[in-house]
């Protein structure tokens, strides 16, 4: 029976012989990444923006696919949504406390942003929608491996437009340098990320610790939470808050 | 028969022509509103950082869509490989920023056992 339909489908004169599918493609997963964009804005529930972000930034993925940029979509799949986002899910389950869950803003901050981002949009669009050579129709996706050109340019050989005029100018220069940055940013990072990571873990939270310690005379109280806190830099001079 | 039905489904004419460079910047504009919209509402650390994913994603779709040659119209020429290597850049860039900003923000609730952007006024003078 399928195949009856299929044919019935396609031969007769139905909008779907007309569609695009790489413009019905890109307004699909353009609406997903859009779409839990703003329920992200939206969710008062962390839990419930991680995932949101999740399928976000996956249909941005496949936006990137539909741009012909096959390495920066799967650099995206594997980075963003398989790393980024699970240390973000992770630093969720770890700060999930009951009141921490959702934390509401004041109606006041939501409105005044609601109406910045309006505007923020509006200047956008119009900035987006001005140009005319930006609105031409695309010629269409060749297929043509991307991967291969970046990880030469990456080490510094251009294998996609080879440069022009003498041989002295026909070398063009890769991305040695901004490589090398991100690798030393890449480990700065880590040794400072591991760092601030190091201190251990209190057992319970300060502000219980001072609600439930008993009240000893205050220089007495104070010596014993510098001792204690020293390691940690923590200001305890301040008092809980 | 094409006119007659792009008039009476007025979004199927979205459907029927190819996507050009403004389709994607638009995608983008709407992905950074929201991150900027995320970041001045949430009052929730993580909120706010994953406000900042959703910017620089916004910039990043605006990378590859002028990256990519198969957008460009006739005669326009585009970034070419520069603007898929910025794009990885700032996907690594990305990565680093989430795990200083979380050690931060685990340190931040080790501390002060709140991960409530407002109460972190211990600077305030």
């Amino acid at each position: 029976m399928m195949p009856y339909v299929a044919t019935a489908l396609f031969a007769a004169p139905l909008p779907l012989a007309f569609i695009n599918w790489h413009s019905f493609f890109f307004f699909l997963f353009a609406a997903v990444a859009c779409g839990f964009a703003v329920a992200v804005v939206a969710a008062d529930n962390v839990v419930r923006m991680a995932f949101y972000l999740v399928l976000s930034l996956g249909a941005t993925a496949g936006l990137f696919f539909l741009a012909g940029a096959e390495f920066v979509g799967a650099m995206q799949l594997m980075i963003y949504v398989g790393g980024t986002l699970v240390l973000l899910v992770f630093g969720v389950m770890l700060t999930a406390q009951a009141p921490f869950v959702s934390i509401k803003g004041s109606g006041r901050d939501r409105v005044v942003a609601g109406v910045v981002g309006v505007v923020l949009l509006a200047v956008l669009l119009q900035a987006a929608l001005s140009v005319t050579a930006w609105k031409q129709p695309a010629a269409g996706i060749v297929a043509e491996p991307a991967a291969t050109p970046i990880g030469m340019a990456l080490v510094g050989v251009r294998v996609d437009e080879p440069g022009v005029g003498a041989p002295a100018q026909n070398v063009r220069p890769g991305y040695v340098l901004p490589f090398e940055i991100v690798s030393i940013h890449l480990l700065v990072v880590l040794v400072g990320a591991a760092y601030l990571a190091r201190a251990k873990r209190r057992k319970t939270p300060r502000a219980i610790e001072v609600a439930a310690s008993v009240e000893p005379p205050a220089s007495v109280a104070e010596h014993a939470a510098i001792g204690r806190d020293r390691s940690r830099g923590a200001s305890v001079l301040s008092g809980g808050r | 028969m094409l006119p007659g039905l792009s008039f009476a489904v007025p979004l199927f004419g979205l459907l029927t022509e190819p996507v050009s460079v403004a389709h994607y910047l638009v995608v983008g504009a709407i992905l950074f509103v929201s991150g900027i919209v995320c970041m001045a509402i949430k009052r929730n650390a993580l909120g706010v950082l994953m406000g900042i994913e959703l910017v620089l994603n916004g910039a990043n779709v605006n990378f590859v869509a002028f990256a990519s040659p198969y957008l460009q119209g006739a005669g326009s020429r585009s970034l070419g490989l520069d603007g898929q290597v910025i794009a990885v850049f700032v996907i690594l860039l990305a990565a680093a920023e989430a795990a200083v900003a979380l050690a931060i923000t685990l340190n931040f609730y080790n501390n002060h056992a709140t991960v409530d952007v407002d109460r972190a006024d211990d600077l305030k003078g």
